[in-house]
């Protein structure tokens, strides 16, 4: 048999040989979540019946013979800022407690068709924001891999439950690179898909140009089958238009001759394990056969900067609506209508948030307008035209994901900035609307994954897919030696 | 010297459209409170907006009533604010890139009033004051609107008013909105200065804000007018500021100065992508425009033969000029339908909205047999309006209410036997008449009805009548 990571592929064997049901195999994740979650904290809530009647529902499909779609009967989790109908959903904020959608959004309508499994919402940065998952206000998730150090951030719930072995996978948002980031810090394959591709409808929005939900799962194949089940045309959000083509089929093609960019710009400031780690990944496609182009990509240095504008811009505009008057939290003591809203939002709103607007609210005020959002919305586009000419001569870009490992708990909170920076490597695929990866490529001195980044032009998911598959191939298991990737439960 | 008030408008017009401007919910007015919402327009966390075609349909056609320039790329803009009935503390509008652009109304004095932008947003909901406590209901969030912003080019209340007009009814009649204004679907921002006449420069405005009766429209003007006069006079100056208008009081109010005035931050929005028409969707929602009120009005005068004001009348309404157009098919003298329709008809019509859902009892081809009739002389006229009566009571066609007899008519040496008849019976009113007393002429005419139980044509008996009496007693 071919050598395979998937779990996917593996639960779906053992339902077909009778070897475990989808009750069974539910009840030893719900049963694994009260253990390791109390460490973990991966998961800010647990939907342990809804998951036991669904899995009851694919039994007895199994039991009539009837054929199993894709990702039905694997047990999951979602980001707690994709709206499930009756299922309480935060965005890890206080601001947000005790609001029960009335709707679902259509990533997990579409899952939910195909009874995937939901085991619970799982922990993030507050609205998304930050690089840590410890400005949500359940507290941090916890690496699996070393609980002195966090998940990752913002979508740390989702990597720490697949890294801990407590949900198959997860979906996360990516808004600046927060599900290739937890990926890399907990060794797992992180995709954030062309933007548009995956509808948005749903996702509770941090910045709107710039999030995209995404799978986290152990291994290639399973991201991409996730990917193939989730990136559907949706009418209910304009961005949307869905994949262009399935991308697992494309897995086992050769990349012999695929050109492999590596712009010097995402190497600046890394550190040095990391950058051998990305090296040695280097060789390994050169002895796949793939072509290395080395070149420079001086845009880079703008993305920090213009991701933070828009970012933040958008996220002033987005988190307005949230003033106590229709749902959420809302404060107590207040004279008037302003004095409710301004309680509201101060005491629901951690500091990490009310930075953010504050800063999204200054740079696109009448008199900052002009020289913070303007000039950034110039220097998207040029950063798009330069990855633009990148791509005319190479198939795929290789680079960092994460300048570190796993921060240590409390490092972020010492210094935004310092933590800010971090994001270097995955901004610019948000900024320019591109699919990257994040695959592990090995381990740091304290045995924590590294993380690498495949970078590929818009609506080519399909070859990133296929050339990190490639890479996880030749690696033979390595790259997941720590990981939980080959073993189910 | 004299002052002069330079005026523009914010013309606010609520679309019809089925659906709102970026969900699937009803625009129907009215309903219980917070019963035509879903998720997208209470802004739900997480969701969407998504833009009806209708709106971008609606709008083009408003700016080509108008004559605009359609911009055929354009963007929606988030405006953002804070306010309770505004659930996703902005609203979605244009910003720099309006639909339409560089239009004009044209007044009945041939004076053009230039509109700068006609631009796409959504409307919010509405707040509830009751018993102390407020309530925000959302029926109306989400609906879709376009703003129609004209340029300084008012001179006086009067052409305010008939710019407002004139724009009300240019809506009707392509049928984008059905601009009721006591429901809110029309609303005006009048933004008003003063100037010595003869200067050039404009005075300091104020705003007006969210005006929707033409009373309130005019009254409001004319209070700010003086009020900024006086000021002036006594050598104050105006304070660029934001006022209301206080029905109660027939005042305008300060709602809030220069000063405080808001910073919409406005940006793309970036859940919505780029509008694009095509000049070949132009040139459709072109020809399906159907004639415009100031078309149909100069093809009242020059071909039906109408009046300026009788033309005005009948085009004022849109049910209303449907109905006297095919009232007055194959009719020689249109002139004859309008005066039945200006007479009992209107008179029946007592209110506006009457008139604007043309509620007249018989269909406009009774009224067409009835015209018809009486120009082929099969029955007079005053019999005639006596029938309409009856038509316009019971709902009935005119041949119910003429027998044969009457359509026959009366010949004229019958008729003038009963004239001869008429005048010895009433010899007293004929001396009179020939004294120079030309009333006294009306008993014999009564008469002469009477007999004829109205047949009689009334010019014809009444040349007889002059020409027996002269020839009997001169």
């Amino acid at each position: 048999m071919e050598r395979t990571f998937s779990k996917i592929k593996h639960i779906k064997k053992l339902f077909e040989t009778k070897q475990v049901s989808c009750t069974e195999l539910t009840s030893e994740y719900l049963d694994r979540i009260e253990e390791e979650n109390k460490v973990l904290n991966a998961y800010i809530r647990i939907t342990g019946e809804e998951a036991l009647q669904t899995a009851k529902k694919v039994d007895e499909k199994i039991a009539r013979g009837e054929s199993l779609m894709p990702l039905e009967g694997i047990p999951m989790s979602l980001k707690d800022n994709i709206s499930t109908n009756g299922i309480e959903t935060t965005c890890g904020s206080n601001i947000l407690k005790g609001y029960v959608p009335i709707y679902d959004a259509t990533v997990w309508n579409i899952l939910k068709n195909q009874n995937a499994v939901l085991l619970g919402k799982t922990n993030m940065d507050e609205f998304a924001m930050g690089s840590s998952c410890e400005t949500s206000c359940f507290g941090g998730a916890l690496n699996p891999h070393d609980t002195r150090h966090v998940a990752g951030g913002s979508s740390g719930g989702a990597a720490s439950s697949v890294a801990g072995n407590i949900a198959v996978y997860g979906l996360g948002s990516d808004t600046g690179g927060s599900v290739r980031q937890p990926a890399s810090f907990c060794g797992l394959v992180g995709l954030k898909p062309t933007y548009g591709t995956v509808s948005r409808y749903g996702l509770i929005a941090y910045a709107s140009s710039l999030d995209q939900i995404g799978p986290i799962a152990s291994c290639v194949e399973d991201a991409a089958c996730i990917y193939d089940s989730i990136s559907v045309y949706d009418s209910n959000d304009a961005t949307s238009r869905g994949s262009r083509s399935k991308t697992s089929d494309k897995l086992d093609r050769s990349i012999k001759g695929m050109k492999i960019g590596v712009a010097k710009e995402f190497f600046d400031g890394i550190r040095e394990d990391i950058k051998k780690s990305i090296e040695k990944a280097i060789k390994v496609y050169e002895d796949l056969g793939a072509e290395i182009v080395y070149f420079n990509m001086p845009q880079i240095k703008n993305v920090l900067p213009v991701y933070y504008i828009i970012a933040c811009a958008e996220a002033s505009s987005n988190l307005g609506r949230y003033d106590g008057i229709r749902y959420g939290y809302k404060s107590e003591l207040y004279s008037d209508v302003n004095d409710m809203i301004c309680k509201t939002r101060s005491e629901g709103f951690g500091k990490e948030v009310q930075r953010r607007i504050m800063l999204g609210t200054y740079v696109l005020s009448a008199g900052y307008y002009d020289a913070y959002y303007k000039k950034a919305q110039k220097l998207r586009g040029s950063i798009i035209r330069a990855f633009k000419s990148a791509f005319e001569s190479c198939d795929v870009l290789l680079a960092p994901t994460v300048p570190t490992t796993a921060f240590e708990l409390n490092f972020t909170s010492k210094d935004p900035i310092e933590t800010y920076l971090t994001d270097i490597c995955t901004v610019s695929a948000n900024i320019a609307g591109l699919p990257a990866l994040s695959i592990p490529c090995g381990f740091d001195d304290k045995g924590l994954p590294i993380g690498m980044q495949l970078i590929a032009d818009s609506f080519e998911d399909a070859k990133i897919l296929n050339a990190a598959y490639q890479y996880e191939q030749q690696m033979n298991g390595e790259i997941y030696k720590h990981c939980n990737g080959g073993e189910i439960i | 010297m004299s002052w002069e008030m330079v005026a523009g408008l914010e013309t606010h017009v609520e679309l019809s459209t089925k659906t709102k401007i970026f969900c699937q919910c009803t625009t129907e007015f009215g309903g219980e409170p917070n019963t035509h919402c879903c998720p997208v327009c209470i802004g739900l966390p997480g969701t969407l907006p998504k833009l009806n075609k209708a709106v971008v349909e609606y709008a083009v056609k408003a700016g080509l009533a108008t004559n605009c320039k359609i911009r055929k790329i354009s963007k929606m803009d988030r405006k953002n604010y804070v306010y309770p009935d505004l659930p996703k503390a902005y609203q979605i509008s244009q910003y720099d890139k309006p639909l339409c652009e560089q239009g004009f109304i044209t007044l009945s004095s041939g004076k053009n009033i230039n509109i700068t932008r006609i631009h796409i947003e959504e409307d919010a909901g509405k707040l509830v004051h009751e018993r102390g406590d407020v309530y925000v209901d959302y029926n109306r969030g989400g609906v879709p609107l376009i703003e129609i912003v004209s340029e300084p080019d008012i001179r006086s209340i009067e052409e305010a008013i008939e710019y407002i007009e004139k724009l009300r009814l240019t809506m009707k009649y392509i049928g984008v909105s059905d601009v009721k204004m006591q429901e809110g679907s029309l609303r005006c921002d009048v933004n008003i200065s003063v100037r010595k006449k003869g200067d050039e420069k404009f005075g300091t405005r104020t705003e007006i804000k969210n005006m929707n009766s033409l009373n309130f429209i005019s009254k409001a003007m004319e209070y700010e007018f003086n009020r900024q006069i006086d000021i002036l006079e006594s050598g104050g100056e105006i304070e660029q500021e934001t006022r209301r208008y206080n029905s109660d009081l027939n005042i305008t109010e300060s709602m809030r100065g220069k000063e405080d005035a808001d910073d919409y931050r406005y940006f793309r929005d970036p859940d919505l992508v780029t509008i694009s028409i095509l000049d070949e969707e132009i040139q459709k929602y072109k020809e399906s425009l159907p004639e415009l009120p100031g078309e149909k009005l100069a093809r009242f005068i020059d071909e039906m033969g109408l009046s300026q004001d009788d033309a005005e009348l009948l085009t004022k309404y849109k049910k209303v000029a449907e109905y006297f157009e095919k009232a007055s098919d194959n009719v020689e003298n249109k002139k004859i339908t309008a005066n039945y329709m200006l007479g009992s008809i209107f008179r029946r019509l007592s209110t506006d909205t009457e008139k604007e859902e043309c509620n007249i009892p018989i269909p406009p081809e009774f009224l067409n047999e009835l015209v018809i009739l009486t120009e082929k002389k099969k029955i007079n006229s005053s019999m005639a309006r006596n029938v309409l009566e009856q038509m316009l009571d019971t709902g009935k066609p005119a041949k119910s209410f003429i027998t044969e007899k009457d359509m026959e008519g009366i010949d004229e040496d019958a008729l003038r036997s009963i004239c001869e008849k008429a005048i010895e019976s009433n010899e007293k009113a004929a001396i009179q008449y020939l004294d120079g007393k030309e009333k006294a002429i009306g008993a014999i005419m009564g008469y002469i009805m009477r007999e004829t139980k109205g047949r009689a044509d009334a010019v014809l008996a009444k040349e007889l009548v002059k020409q027996i009496i002269n020839d009997k007693y001169k």
